[in-house]
Parts: structure tokens; C-alpha cells; sequence
């Protein structure tokens, strides 16, 4: 089975977050990155399980500066067999699939992997747009996905429930919580990931019609009002008359 | 010309969470001086429904066949409709299934896409204006689409859907599909209570409530006011509850009108998927948990006293 995971860089969940240049900029300074999580302990450990069953290849993609082999780096150590970074800056995540699908289209995998969303722009668009420009089925949202003769199923989480499909390769899919354990590196993997092959490529020109203008920060809430535990006519009457939610 | 909003059926019906993104259609359709259009693919038995949420048309595609939901076929239906009706500006709900064929519909399209819109548009000639959060809620950003053709998926509750508007014409169409590429093994959902990423209503709890078998005052809570239940993700890892309910950066990200959080600290990993709530309400006895710098509304002391006293105070509203 040959597989290939997308995985990108993201700022850590506890990252203090901040714009410089009149607000057009996210502010760098101080802020700790990870491997996107759902990219990490979902679509890469599955795929890494899938190809310890039954044999094959994992190969991790990301689109991004020569920065960003620290993650690249853990992903191998983790499991991956080899990497490809695309070598540019991503603009959007149209820019983002288009190296994706650009660099996959001609690689014969039989299944591409994505986390469900980045947790800086969560968005969710990467893995359909994939999908779209090489004309592959799309599951999102994978919670569970397993090989099944010639052919896979899997569970998809669906507004209010789940949904279990059967879908033969190639495809395309993007995983939730539950499709694997995370992993952590040990020092074997961390030690081989540094003989292991990763591929430089460099971009390809995408025409871009989405930018940031810039960010705002939210409004700070006006602090907590503190309701007497004995008087919950109180909070319920300020839900109803001064929120109005009730 | 048109905008465009793709509504999502299930039992046969529009969701009730489409005729959001129908309103907000025509509300940006207005903007621009084009109509709003509603495209619905397989059985509607309410399409002209679409008209009382401000579609000023319905396409409907494919009435009356049962059309699996799949991107590849989706995707060939809503962009031949877009060529068809000149269509602008194409809306779809920031759901399971919306997320990804909008993606898919934007790149068949060549059309910029923002996911997760969280408010109105502005239109400034070619350019559409608009906002989302990022940063799993800790900012937001304000992007310009550009292209012939824009693709947004509308984040819930950011509008309230007003059904004032009159029934609306269908336009029936068939479209030839293709053999879907994946098959529909089974479909499992909760009955009887609104899906959380819908919910206008939330109570949730956490490690607070010491056992799973307490949760019936959680349950007599949310049945007071018709809203759905959540967790924290320490209950749904350790099975106390099932993990669909779990909200947070890992679980579901929600965006309710009222959020009530009992006995739940308020780790960063779960505000990053509650912080969107409108109005928050914080019931934990300790005075340091962090989740009350979050609160518009806080209530000190212990839940197993407090939250039954709060359903007697609903209750008492109510009759």
C-alpha cells in the first residue's frame, strides 16, 4: 500500500496570540510550533498502522520553508518511511493543495491523508481541494478506517451521528479524533529519522484570490457577573431579559 | 445572476440548519442587486420552504431519487447549476458535509474560498469582504475574495433565520450522475435531540459530576430548556459519556447562543472549541478554575446543590 500524508505546522495550542504590522501580520515572537495534532496523532498513525499490517510505504508531504523540517523530522521519527517538502510559503489553501496534488498526481497512492482542519486557520479546505484536482473520492472526517479485502471502510462523522461507508483506493481522506492512539517518537525512530530520505521540490505558480487583509482580536468579555448559588431566579432572569437566550 | 446556497436535506426534508445560510443568501443577493437561489439535490418534500427563509427561487435536482451524499456527484450537480445560473456567489453551511464539497465545488470553479464565515459581507465591486475566527477562536481575520466566482461556507448562529418571506418556485432539474465511487454501509444518529454543531442551547459537564450516574441532573437540565448535552474530553476519554458529545479542540466546535459549563475547569484545549458561545455560564465550586475569566455568568459553589435549583428556576419560567 503506498500512502501519503499531508501534515502541516501550526502554532501550539497554548500559543499567546498576537499581530504585528498594523494587524496584517501573525506575530512569530515567542510562539512555540507543533505538528498540526490531527495531522499527528490521527491521519499519520493511522497510516503508519495501515502499512504495519499490510506492508508498504508512508510518505509525509508538507508545503512550507526549510523551517519546517523540525516537523517533517518528528514525523519520520514517529514512523514515515520518507518526506517531500514543497518548498515555498503557502499563500492560501488553494496554494497549499495545488503543491499537494501537483506533486501526488502523477505518484499513484492509494490513499492521501489530512488531519479534519489546521488549528490556526480551521478551515477544513485542503483535503477536498485535493481531492477535487486529482478527481479522487472524498471521505472527511475519518473516525475510524480499516482495510476490508480489496477495499476499505470507513466511518465518517456526520452532523449528529456517523456514517460507515465502503470505498475502494485511491482516495482521499481527512481524519477526526478516534482514528488512531498518538504515538510518541522513541529514540530509535528519532535516531533513523535522520537517515531517512526527505525530498526538496520546488513550487509550483498558483493564481491566488483569497487574502488576508487582516486580524482582529476579539472584544474582551466585560468580566464575569457572579450569581448568588441560592438565587438561580436571578441568573435565570438576567439569561432571559440581559442576554436574551433563554 | 445569482447567489447561490446549496441546502442539505436529511429524512427528506431541508434541514432546519439550512435556512440560515438561505437568509444569509439573500441578505448578500440583496447586496448585490442578484437573486437568491437555493439548490437542493434528491427528495425535499418542504423545497418551497426555501421561499419563507428568502430564497427568491428553488432549483431542485434530481426530485424524488435518493442521491447519496459524495463529493464527486455533489460537486458535478452544483457546479453545472452555478454555470447554468450564473451564479456569483455560492453559500453552503460550515457542516460535516459542507465543509469538503465546498472545497471541492470551489477548486472545479477556480473560485476563492473562506470556510466558517461568521458574519455579514461586505461588497466592494469584484471583492467580496469577509470575516472568520481563527486561531481556534482566539482572533479573527478579514479576508477579500477576488475571483469570477466566490465559495463561503456560513458558520452557525450568525444569523437568525427569519421565515417571513413567502413560498418559493421550484425549478425542476435532472442531472445525469455517475456510479457513486463509495457506498453508504450504514447511518447511525442520535434521534430525538438537536446535533451539538447545531445547537442553540448547550449544557455540558465535566470531571465535576464524580460519576456517571449523577448525570441524570445534567439531563433534567438540558430537557428543561430543549437543549443538547456536551462534555468535557476527560469524561468522553474515560466512557462516562458518549464521544460525539465531547466538545473542545479535539471534539466538536460549537458556537450555541448559551453554553452552561458544570463542573469543568476550563483547559485551553476546550475553550479553543466553546469560546464562539454567545453567552457562557461557568457552575464550579472552585473559585480558581480558570474557565470563569471566560463567563459572562458565574455561579460559585457546589453543582450537585446548584444545577438542580436552576432547573426548579427554569421550570418556574416556563410554567
Amino acid at each position: 500500500m503506498k500512502l501519503l500524508v499531508c501534515i502541516s505546522k501550526t502554532p501550539d495550542t497554548t500559543a499567546k496570540i498576537s499581530f504585528v504590522e498594523n494587524n496584517t501580520a501573525f506575530n512569530t515572537d515567542g510562539v512555540q510550533y507543533i505538528m498540526n495534532p490531527y495531522d499527528e496523532w490521527y491521519a499519520l498513525v493511522r497510516a503508519i498502522e495501515l502499512k504495519e499490517a499490510a506492508g508498504g510505504t508512508v510518505t509525509v508531504i508538507n508545503v512550507g520553508p526549510a523551517s519546517n523540517d523540525i516537523v517533517i523530522r518528528k514525523a519520520l521519527a514517529i514512523g514515515a518511511d520518507d518526506a517531500v517538502r514543497i518548498d515555498t510559503d503557502p499563500t492560501s489553501s488553494m496554494d497549499t493543495a495545488s503543491q499537494i496534488a501537483n506533486y501526488a498526481k502523477d505518484q499513484n497512492f492509494d490513499i492521501i491523508f489530512t488531519g479534519k482542519e489546521t488549528i490556526d486557520y480551521n478551515g477544513a479546505e485542503v483535503a477536498g481541494m485535493i481531492a477535487a484536482m486529482l478527481d479522487l473520492p472524498f471521505v472527511s472526517f475519518a473516525s475510524k478506517l480499516d482495510q476490508d479485502g480489496d477495499s476499505f471502510k470507513v466511518t465518517r462523522d456526520i452532523e449528529g451521528g456517523i456514517e460507515e461507508i465502503g470505498i475502494q483506493g485511491p482516495f482521499v481522506v481527512s481524519a477526526a479524533k478516534g482514528l488512531a492512539e498518538q504515538r510518541i517518537p522513541n529514540m530509535r525512530g528519532i535516531m533513523m529519522a535522520k537517515r531517512k530520505p526527505m525530498n526538496i521540490i520546488p513550487p509550483v505558480t498558483v493564481e491566488n484570490h483569497v487574502t488576508v487583509d487582516d486580524y482582529t482580536l476579539p472584544v474582551e468579555k466585560a468580566g464575569v457577573k457572579m450569581i448568588d448559588p441560592e438565587n438561580m431566579d436571578e441568573l435565570v432572569r438576567l439569561l432571559k431579559e440581559e442576554a436574551k437566550v433563554i | 445572476m445569482s447567489v447561490l446556497v446549496f441546502a442539505e436535506t436529511q429524512n427528506n426534508k431541508i434541514k432546519k440548519s439550512s435556512f440560515e445560510p438561505i437568509g444569509y443568501g439573500r441578505k448578500l443577493a440583496d447586496l448585490m442587486g442578484v437573486e437568491c437561489q437555493a439548490i437542493i439535490v434528491g427528495t425535499a418534500e418542504n423545497a418551497s420552504d426555501a421561499g419563507l427563509y428568502g430564497a427568491q427561487s428553488v432549483i431542485h435536482v434530481n426530485h424524488g431519487a435518493s442521491v447519496n451524499f459524495d463529493c464527486i456527484n455533489y460537486s458535478k450537480i452544483i457546479c453545472s447549476v452555478a454555470k447554468e445560473k450564473g451564479a456569483k456567489v455560492i453559500v453552503f453551511s460550515h457542516s460535516s458535509s459542507g465543509k469538503g464539497l465546498a472545497a471541492y465545488v470551489a477548486t472545479k470553479l477556480s473560485a476563492g474560498i473562506v470556510s466558517g464565515v461568521n458574519s455579514l459581507p461586505t461588497v466592494e465591486g469584484q471583492v467580496l469582504k469577509v470575516s472568520k475566527s481563527v486561531f481556534s477562536g482566539k482572533a479573527s481575520a478579514n479576508f477579500s475574495i477576488d475571483s469570477e466566482i466566490k465559495v463561503i461556507t456560513l458558520a452557525g448562529n450568525t444569523i437568525k433565520p427569519d421565515s417571513g418571506g413567502t413560498p418559493a418556485t421550484i425549478e425542476q432539474m435532472e442531472i445525469v450522475l455517475d456510479a457513486p465511487k463509495m457506498n453508504v454501509l450504514s447511518t447511525k444518529r442520535q434521534e430525538g435531540t438537536v446535533p451539538l454543531p447545531e445547537a442553540e442551547l448547550v449544557v455540558s459537564a465535566g470531571r465535576g459530576m464524580k460519576d456517571p450516574a449523577n448525570w441524570n441532573i445534567i439531563e433534567d437540565l438540558a430537557k428543561t430548556i430543549g437543549a443538547t448535552t456536551a462534555c468535557s474530553r476527560p469524561v468522553a476519554d474515560t466512557g462516562w459519556r458518549p464521544h460525539h458529545e465531547h466538545v473542545g479542540q479535539t471534539g466538536v466546535a460549537i458556537r450555541p447562543n448559551l453554553y452552561i459549563a458544570i463542573g469543568i475547569s476550563g483547559a485551553i484545549q476546550h475553550l479553543a472549541g466553546v469560546n464562539n458561545s454567545k453567552t457562557i455560564v461557568v457552575i464550579n465550586k472552585d473559585p480558581e478554575a480558570p474557565f470563569f475569566k471566560a463567563a459572562d455568568y458565574g455561579v460559585l459553589g457546589d453543582l450537585f446543590d446548584v444545577v438542580p435549583r436552576l432547573t426548579e428556576a427554569l421550570k418556574k419560567l416556563e410554567s
